[in-house]
């Protein structure tokens, strides 16, 4: 690092080349970085940018497949997480680490407990210092309040404090802003400061383009697994359209070359008005969706443009019946329709490719053939109940053809397929149930560049032939690249509607990442 | 690329000794018995062990079902005797025979009757325990731990304790009978087998299984009505143990309000061991068949040994510990 040599502070962390490939993906390419003691650096970059693979990688999660990283002059290769923190590097995930049954106390002293004489926990010590902890932070509560009565922001900072107390010297905070009210968010971002001053290092990892510009020091931006550049403060914050430019880069939008004009949309399929979705008690911080409308026509593919939290996966999944309505109407061929489960989704004409394949799409124990059928066991067995296993194949068949998915066998487990193979398979699970309406939550991701542009055809060609698409996601140029329509939203609600050749990056992100009072 | 390639290759292997380890184990089992003692593969005592395996294989069946959607049932002992006691019941006309180990008992409703009392109770108990289960969302451990205490307190309060004896010749037969050499008990196991086997592979309910228990999350969102076949699978292992019950008490020409105790063990033994993972989805009836027969041959041939029952239990055991262990390095292996 010659540049950095002359610099006053010396470097605590420096990332050096970082590569990591995943069977063939390659997910980050060549990134550096670094941060000095006392310095607020901000990991910025859309969905897909790598920032969460660069996170395992500093947590001790995942080694990298090659490059370096010195932390504090030593070479620094965490064998788990437990041994990242044990060298002073913390990472504080969105979903918090803290056991809710038990006290503030006994959380930040978890494993290591003051002890008396007798070889008992000394109540009174760590009570007293759990005092002391807590109040770097700049919290008063009781350190024996189980961790359970505390709101998430009061979590965070128990979590900070522990962090504080284990002498950490990198905190890593991965989106910690997101499940915060306004007045939380600047309370966090003052304590932040304050860590500042204490020459605590703080990476801090996030969508809000607007925080991140007010806190931090410096940026690093990552787009499309590789760096797309530092930004430093210079005078003032770093300037939302400077951090923009480098999120959006100019080479994305060659890489997803619009497809080719297609057939006017039809009538309306899909009538969306004032959705509004339950609070779960279980998950009192998950997105509730607040008064959505929206129209889906036949042959047009709807971008929905949003982050993680926008509420998107929400909208998704309270049409296709998985999760339950407060309010609001759906109809379909304008008909009111309820859905209370994804069966009654499904028989009726829709169809949804979930956002988490692993989780919610794929059965990994299983091959191709029971995997592509699952949706459509009925028009595949006879009246009897048994499979007709030669049609079944026969279908699979023709998918694989008309989708080029590349496969074995119908025999092969489905986890052997690469990312875009598997979400083929998927694709093809819903076709062949011919839908009316295709719901697909983040259809490239998990998929390298090149099945990316494939799987970009495939929706095009099912909205040619007459199939309402709903198509979410947070990659912008895909959004562009693919929708005739484009809705933005943001925290449950759409804050923003144009067509698809209006469109562009900077418009679809101002309205995707800034609060606004109104639609405009 | 050559590092995915290598994986793939594991993942096959891995793959196949998941579907032929447990009969490779079997076939070698065999052959040390054989060798110890070549009066081993005498017919008489083949056939003997396959009856001695037909009860436990039963309810192994129906327990298949239940693990493939990664769920457990340790009521089916309980379950079994007191789908024997209502069997006997039926069968004798009441309780009041209750110790007449010699009466003929023909002023009951007969066998055809007693089967169908002890199956329809099976499964409606089974019913019962997979509402609870999906309606109350307790997990299948816990409530059929409690059915494991509610059943057998149900066979001790309609028994009072003591068997119900002494069954007419027409329902022994299902227990003791034989057609040619081969004893009825293995043949119903062996069609039941053959019935399951093809439920399994070749229905659209059996492929709902397999889907429920490998990602229960992603088919629910492909249109599985995940709670109906979660019950449906304890109603079939209600079934299984109610039809158990049957042929034990009709071979023992008693029902005994303490049959069963301990074969909810028997029966996850010879499920796992057939190489059926308990975290759902993968599985098949042919491993359960080979892991009852394996447990079957192993009691039979450490017997033949003059090994001590207790040394017997060690090994039974320990085996099964190494099909678990086994099962979970091979997940570690599938799931790369």
């Amino acid at each position: 690092m010659p540049a950095e040599a002359a610099s006053p502070k010396p470097v605590l962390l420096a990332v050096e080349g970082i590569t990591k490939h995943f069977s063939g993906v390659t997910a980050l390419s060549d990134v550096s970085l670094d941060i000095r003691p006392g310095e607020i650096l901000g990991l910025l970059g859309e969905n897909g940018a790598g920032k969460s693979t660069l996170l395992k990688i500093l947590s001790g999660v995942m080694p990298p497949s090659s490059g370096h990283i010195i932390f504090d002059g030593a070479d620094y290769q965490p064998s788990s997480p437990q041994d990242a923190k044990r060298l002073g590097i913390v990472t504080i995930y969105q979903e918090l680490s803290l056991i809710p049954t038990l006290t503030v106390a006994e959380n930040i002293f978890i494993g290591r407990a003051p002890v008396g004489p007798l070889g008992l926990v000394s109540w009174r010590r760590m009570e007293a210092a759990s005092r002391d902890i807590i109040a770097r932070v700049g919290l008063s509560i009781d350190p024996m309040t189980p961790v359970s009565a505390l709101s998430v922001a009061e979590q965070q900072l128990v979590e900070i404090a522990r962090a504080l107390s284990l002498k950490s010297r990198l905190i890593i905070m991965d989106e910690p802003t997101s499940a915060l009210t306004e007045t939380e968010v600047q309370r966090l971002l003052s304590i932040m400061d304050r860590l500042r001053k204490d020459k605590v290092a703080i990476m801090f990892v996030t969508h809000r383009l607007e925080e991140a510009s007010a806190i931090c020091d410096r940026m690093t931006v990552l787009r499309d697994g590789r760096l797309a550049g530092h930004l430093n403060r210079e005078g003032g914050p770093i300037a939302l359209p400077r951090i923009i430019e480098k999120m959006v880069g100019r080479a994305a939008s060659e890489l997803y070359a619009r497809p080719a004009q297609r057939a006017v949309a039809g009538d309306v399929v899909l009538s969306v008005r004032g959705l509004r979705t339950v609070r779960d008690p279980e998950a009192p911080h998950a997105i509730v969706l607040d008064g959505v409308d929206i129209d889906l026509k036949a042959g047009e593919i709807l971008g929905v443009a949003g982050l993680v939290g926008s509420g998107r996966t929400e909208l998704a999944r309270a049409i296709f019946g998985a999760d339950r309505i407060a309010a609001g109407t759906i109809t379909l061929d304008g008909k009111p329709i309820a859905p209370a489960s994804p069966a009654d989704a499904i028989a009726l004409g829709i169809g949804l490719v979930p956002e988490d394949r692993k989780h919610q799409a794929i059965f990994a124990a299983l091959g191709i053939l029971p995997n592509f059928s699952v949706a459509s066991l009925g028009s595949f067995s006879n009246g009897f109940g048994f499979m007709a296993e030669r049609r079944e194949r026969d279908a699979l068949a023709g998918f694989r053809k008309m989708l080029s998915i590349r496969m074995a066998s119908a025999e092969q487990a489905i986890e052997g397929l690469s990312g875009g193979n598997q979400q083929k398979v998927i694709l093809a699970r819903w076709l062949a149930r011919d839908p009316k309406v295709l719901i697909v939550d983040e259809p490239t991701r998990g998929v390298d560049v090149g099945a990316k542009t494939e799987v970009h055809q495939i929706l095009v060609q099912l909205a040619a032939r007459g199939i309402a698409v709903m198509m979410i996601s947070s990659e912008l140029p895909e959004v562009l690249a693919v929708s005739d329509r484009i809705v933005t939203m943001r925290r449950g609600r759409i804050t923003g509607q144009m067509p698809g050749v209006e469109a562009n990056e900077e418009r679809l992100m101002e309205l995707m990442a800034l609060d606004r009072k109104e639609t405009p | 690329m050559s590092v995915a390639e290598d994986q793939r290759g594991g993942i096959n292997f891995a793959r196949l000794l998941m579907s032929f380890g447990p009969l490779l184990f079997l076939v070698a089992l065999i052959v040390v018995f054989t060798v110890l003692k070549p009066s081993f593969m005498d017919p008489i005592n083949l056939f003997n062990i396959t009856r001695q395996i037909s009860i436990t294989g039963l309810i192994a069946l129906g327990m298949t079902f239940v693990i493939l959607t990664a769920g457990i049932d340790l009521s089916v002992g309980s379950l079994l005797a007191f789908c024997g006691m209502v069997a006997a019941v039926v069968a004798k006309g009441g309780t009041a025979n209750t110790l007449s180990l010699s009466t003929s008992g023909t002023q009951g409703y007969g066998w055809f009757a007693a089967l169908l009392a002890a199956v329809v109770v099976g499964a409606a108990a089974g019913g019962v325990q997979g509402l609870v289960i999906t309606r109350l969302k307790v997990p299948p451990f816990v409530v059929t731990l409690g059915g494991l205490t509610v059943f057998r307190g149900l066979t001790l309060t309609i028994s009072n304790g003591g068997p119900i004896s002494g069954f007419d010749a027409s329902m022994r037969w299902f227990g003791t009978g034989l057609i040619g050499p081969v004893p009825v008990p293995a043949l119903i196991f062996a069609a039941a087998a053959i019935l399951c086997h093809i439920v399994l592979r070749y229905t659209r309910y059996g492929r709902a299984v397999y889907a429920v228990g490998g990602n229960a999350e992603a088919a629910r969102l492909s249109g599985l009505r995940v709670d109906r076949i979660l019950v449906s699978v304890y109603v079939i292992v209600g079934f299984f143990a109610g039809l158990a019950a049957f042929v034990l008490s009709a071979r023992l020409n008693s029902s005994e309000a303490v049959a069963g105790i301990g074969y909810e063990l028997t029966v996850i033994s010879a499920v796992v061991i057939g190489g059926t993972s308990l975290f759902g989805g993968i599985g098949s009836v042919g491993g359960t068949v080979v892991g009852a027969a394996l447990i079957g041959v192993l009691q039979n041939g450490l017997q033949f040994n003059n090994v001590s029952s207790y040394t017997q239990s060690i090994v039974i055991g320990l085996i099964l510990i190494l099909a678990v262990a086994f099962d979970r390095w091979l997940k570690s292996r599938v799931r790369r």
